[in-house]
């Protein structure tokens, strides 16, 4: 059977980010917007602790964890002490250095990559579930969030050939 | 590494159909390419194709963010210009190689 990416190319993509880290919710950003970039049909979908990277109030928030984050370095490559990381204003300095090399990057704010993925045609949505255990309502999201959904809804639309659920 | 014909003058190109040489590039070749793909452009289709050979040129990195913020076009219309994957079309269509950032 043939299976070269000729015969069988993706068609869709669907994101789900449960994380509300700087460097998972940017992983699924980037993946989001490389496939509309693509041509790639995307659908990204927020959940638990995703739902920070869509909420009004916490999108531009986002931290990286310094402690206990076994990969934690130095600027320069020394081993990062995870009782450094309990100092407070770290956590909130490594994430401001996180997004500072990302910017130099041309790499957007938050906010802006949801509206670029949209712009681009990708649809975004929030997790019903988690919505409802973290209290959070339609109008706490961005207006770039298409909907809440149910994880049901989200198995019918990630059906077809060439669809790929990718989960971070 | 092959060589095609286009709009009357033999270009080379790489396997993927983006330009070797930049400088070989004329409009009328883009406008000979894009009929290949079916698309007509218009003169918004050339301010995008000249901002991204004038970018090219300079030797910046080039990403779709910036051609959202060049002021020549927003995101959502640079999908409606290049539908499919905008950002390796132009660059195709503009004789310049192909994008090579993540964003």
């Amino acid at each position: 059977m043939n299976t070269t990416k000729e015969e069988n190319p993706l068609k869709k993509v669907f994101i789900i980010c449960s994380k509300g880290n700087l460097e998972d919710v940017y992983a699924a950003l980037v993946m989001t917007n490389g496939a509309v970039m693509e041509g790639i049909e995307a659908k990204l979908f927020f959940t638990f602790f995703g739902l920070d990277a869509i909420t009004k109030s916490q999108l531009n928030k986002l931290h990286t964890a310094a402690v206990g984050n076994p990969a934690m370095r130095m600027p320069g490559g020394l081993p990062f002490p995870t009782i450094l990381g309990i100092i407070p204003g770290v956590e909130a300095g490594i994430s401001l250095m996180m997004k500072k090399e990302m910017e130099k990057l041309d790499i957007p704010t938050v906010k802006e990559f949801l509206e670029m993925i949209v712009a681009g045609g990708g649809v975004i949505y929030a997790c019903k579930l988690a919505a409802d255990m973290f209290k959070l309502k339609k109008e706490d999201f961005v207006d770039e969030v298409s909907d809440i959904i149910t994880v049901g809804q989200l198995y019918e639309m990630a059906g077809g050939l060439g669809t790929q659920i990718i989960f971070v | 590494m092959a060589e095609k014909t286009i709009a009357g003058v033999i270009v080379k190109v790489n396997d993927e159909g983006y330009f070797e040489n930049p400088a070989q590039w004329t409009k009328d070749m883009a406008i000979a390419m894009s009929s290949e793909v079916g698309l007509t452009l218009t003169d918004k289709h050339f301010a995008v194709i000249d901002f991204l050979r004038k970018k090219f040129l300079e030797g910046d990195v080039l990403t779709i963010r910036k051609v959202g913020n060049s002021g020549i076009v927003d995101i959502k219309e640079f999908y409606q210009l290049f539908p499919g994957g905008p950002l390796k079309l132009s660059s195709k269509l503009a004789g310049i190689p192909k994008p090579t950032s993540c964003i």
